[in-house]
């Protein structure tokens, strides 16, 4: 049975194309001789190299050959089957085969692109063509599963990724669960006072678009909950959510306010989360006041009636007939089912704290970006007045670029909003205070449209661009309680010291702190710097690795508004475009049971994580449900009386691989 | 079958180069593996990849097979755990390799020559190292030779097989 024998009708004819992907391939690796060795080996009939095999005419020599040499399998050498099996497996289908009479071999991403010996490249590509070779000629005709799709979407994260993504779904009459940890949507755009680079206000462009969430019939909006539980595939999600208690009745409030005004603590006192704690709150409060849904919270760990259950309850008073306030509810869970998820979860910012010489933390006038958004912003702690902590107008301020980016110590990559935030920063830093400003940046970093113009604006208002990295951040000698900043100023090549009243962080984006649990929860990956990983970097950057899970925002990765709203609709359509498909085809690569061999041992029923495989007492054999099977092959490989088989990946075909890319001993 | 000058690959000037059966799971390993490629990062030129689905499909007979046709190693890739594909299958990979690193013991066969990597997607330079640093070890094993107990092998392995299935 392992040994490929010629069948005696001559039907395995092989065909193999070695592609040179212009040089990418051909510089490291000696494609003609592949090509030629190819043609040495059992049932190949046609070998053949081309410069790019994914293009149509690659593609079309495919097809021609399959009519004109009668070919019966396909092999392409070229790059990852992640990128291309796709292709190649519909171009084999357009020739008249069946899809999965094909193979592909990784020569590119596995060999020419990590091996500098083009000798030992080009014997490393032949062994994995000769493994293919072997291999496809037990490859079995198969049919792809078909599954219907069920048109709802869960998007989770309700920041302008998610909500740009839901309303778009919405506008297709496709019914979205938005699910928000927060109690308001916005995210972190609703605590931006202005937008680069045309200094749109926020909120204006914003918070219409959380009304129409709160307001479209297509939109079921769940905030201070958490997806805890997913199970399912492509097409049919089982997702479960976890709605957090606060207190006051969503469908009673009508937000207006008065139970927090009549709350027992006359005056706010507890830090408030949307203003980073440089507001003050009461226990019941609203998040912010343009907050969707605007409905009171209430904070149990610091409400007296949760601490002590001796409160008056004014606001239960005040209330009265609403009756919205409810110190009886309770966490509980909802389970949904939908057919695609979106994930915009957004990100973190980096933790200044980490880098001690800035000082955050340590000196009261040390401010990270966000907290300074904060307070330019009308609504903000301090109705937009830029004032230091003591309550003093600052006449200088320092802005320093690259905290936590760019940097071998903390964050490698550039965090890419950074260089234009500081700009407006600096812009609205002096429009509001007339204030002496200096940026200290590494590269000004402005590609995006309007971008280097706003630059320019900002550098022409007077602001002190100054290249150079902030090495240090210390209080200057004597009472003034002024700051020095010390750099090397690059341009000119020398340190320069400046105090200044008022240190601003730019400090950059990172990966939600629980997004590995959210990464493993969904069953999709991160790549090395903690943002979930798209499928492919420039073909697929809104998919992951899991049919029917898209990405949207910067949980991908840091990007600016403009991007994220795109990717946002980019996620959307790609959803929308499964829906209305109707039905999703799956990898025929599930297990099955050969119910002669199988002798009953039970040994696979309890290895399936999916509980697919079910014991039959009648017959006293095992038996696997296609559906539930999710194709991983463990019980095939832990059936001792090898009954358990594997479309796609039968022993055969490994055994082949194995004996093909070792035959050369 | 023609094997066209292949002696190459298995040659070098010190005489030995270790030839290397890779099993990499689709999620993980495989992913790092194209990831090391994208980032055109270098490394040693004798392993030889077979994808599965995970790495739990890697039934011992592939392993055992592998080193029959001459595999001075046999390398398994999977995900990290608990961050399986498919939930918890690298838990069995890792009781299988357990169990046959005793086979291979019986079968005189070195244990080392197994080796088993967690490397997610994102890991491409933890591949690198994975397969330079087992090149390396097997280089220094040299290659393998399985001539010593004939009869440990009849006599152990499909017992031993049969065990390290479940």
């Amino acid at each position: 049975m392992r040994e490929p024998e010629i069948s005696p009708d001559g039907a395995v004819r092989v065909g193999v194309y070695i592609c040179h992907c212009g040089t990418n391939i051909a510089g490291t690796i000696d494609v003609r001789a592949v090509t030629e060795y190819a043609a040495t080996l059992p049932h190949v009939v046609v070998a053949r190299d081309y410069k790019y095999m994914c293009s149509d005419p690659g593609q079309t020599l495919i097809q021609q050959d399959i009519r004109d040499h009668h070919l019966t399998r396909i092999i392409v050498a070229s790059c990852s089957p992640l990128l291309h099996e796709h292709t190649f497996r519909a171009a084999t289908a357009g020739g008249g085969l069946n899809p999965y009479h094909f193979q592909m071999v990784n020569i590119r991403e596995h060999a020419s692109w990590v091996h500098e010996d083009r000798q030992a490249a080009t014997e490393k590509a032949k062994d994995l063509v000769r493994a293919a070779v072997f291999r496809v000629y037990f490859h079995e005709p198969l049919e792809r599963r078909e599954v219907p799709i069920n048109p709802d979407v869960l998007v989770v994260g309700g920041g302008i990724a998610g909500i740009h993504a839901a309303l778009t779904l919405a506008g297709a009459r496709k019914h979205v669960y938005l699910v928000e940890r927060e109690p308001s949507i916005g995210g972190h755009m609703a605590k931006f006072d202005k937008t680069f680079p045309t200094l749109d206000c926020a909120a204006c462009i914003l918070t219409p678009k959380m009304t129409a969430v709160r307001t479209n019939p297509h939109i079921t909006l769940w905030t201070y909950s958490e997806v805890v539980g997913v199970e399912g595939y492509v097409g049919n999600f089982k997702v479960t959510v976890k709605r957090k208690p606060r207190y006051v009745i969503e469908d009673l409030c009508v937000g207006c306010a008065e139970c927090i005004e009549a709350c027992v603590y006359k005056a706010a006192r507890f830090p408030d989360e949307f203003n980073l704690g440089l507001g003050k709150r009461k226990p019941i409060y609203l998040p912010f006041p343009q907050a969707v849904p605007l409905v009171a919270v209430i904070d149990p760990e610091t409400c007296i009636e949760f601490k002590s259950g001796k409160c008056k309850k004014t606001c239960v008073e005040v209330c009265g007939e609403r009756n919205a306030i409810d110190f009886t509810q309770e966490e509980h869970t909802e389970t949904i089912e939908v057919g695609t998820i979106i994930l915009a979860t957004g990100f973190q910012v980096f933790d200044a704290k980490r880098i001690p010489y800035y000082g955050y933390g340590v000196y009261p006038n040390v401010y990270t970006a966000l907290e300074v958004e904060r307070l330019v912003n009308a609504s903000g702690p301090t109705s937009g007045e830029v004032v230091l902590r003591d309550g003093r107008t600052p006449k200088s301020v320092a802005i320093v670029h690259c905290v936590g980016s760019r940097d071998e110590n903390t964050n490698r990559y550039c965090s890419r909003v950074c260089c234009m935030y500081s700009l407006k920063l600096a812009h609205l830093i002096k429009e509001h205070t007339d204030a002496e400003v200096y940026n200290f940046y590494i590269d000004m970093r402005t590609p995006g449209k309007g971008f280097e113009e706003f630059y320019n604006r900002v550098a022409e208002e007077g602001t002190q661009l100054i290249r150079g990295k902030v090495a240090d951040v210390y209080p200057e000698p004597g009472d003034g309680g002024r700051l020095i900043v010390q750099a090397e100023d690059t341009l000119l090549g020398k340190v320069r010291k400046i105090p200044v009243d008022m240190v601003v962080l730019a400090v950059g984006l990172e990966p939600q702190a629980d997004a590995q649990d959210v990464r493993r929860m969904f069953n999709i990956t991160c790549s090395t710097e903690g943002f979930f990983l798209e499928r492919h970097p420039k073909l697929a950057p809104v998919n992951t690795f899991t049919d029917g899970i898209f990405l949207a925002g910067a949980c991908q990765g840091p990007k600016d508004i403009p991007d994220t709203v795109a990717q946002a609709g980019s996620a959307a359509a790609e959803a929308l475009a499964l829906i209305d498909a109707g039905t999703v085809e799956l990898e025929p690569n599930t297990a099955y049971v050969v119910e002669e061999a199988c002798s009953g041992c039970k040994t696979c029923v309890p290895l399936c994580p999916y509980s697919a495989i079910s014991f039959m007492e009648a017959t006293q054999k095992a038996q696997i449900n296609e559906v539930l099977c999710k194709g991983c092959g463990v019980c095939v490989a832990a059936c001792p009386s090898g009954s358990i088989r594997q479309h796609l990946f039968q022993d055969e075909e490994i055994f082949e691989e194995i004996k093909g890319v070792l035959a050369h001993a | 079958m023609p094997d066209g000058g292949l002696e190459t690959s298995s040659v070098t000037r010190d005489g030995f180069e270790p030839r290397i059966v890779a099993f990499f799971c689709n999620w993980c390993t495989y992913t790092a593996a194209d990831l090391a490629g994208t980032s055109r990062m270098k490394y040693a030129p004798n392993a030889r990849v077979i994808r599965v689905m995970c790495s739990g499909r890697v039934d011992p007979q592939f392993v055992l097979d592998a080193f029959a046709r001459g595999a001075d190693g046999v390398l398994i890739g999977g995900c990290h755990p608990g961050d399986c594909h498919y939930q918890e299958g690298n838990y069995k990979t890792l009781r299988r390799v357990h169990l046959l690193r005793r086979v291979l013991r019986e079968m005189g066969i070195e244990e080392e020559r197994l080796r088993l990597e967690w490397i997610s997607a994102s890991e491409g330079d933890r591949l690198r190292t994975a397969v330079n640093q087992f090149t390396e070890q097997l280089r220094t094993l040299g290659p393998l030779s399985v001539e010593a107990p004939a009869e440990a092998l009849t006599e152990t392995a499909p017992v031993a097989a049969e065990e390290v299935a479940a």
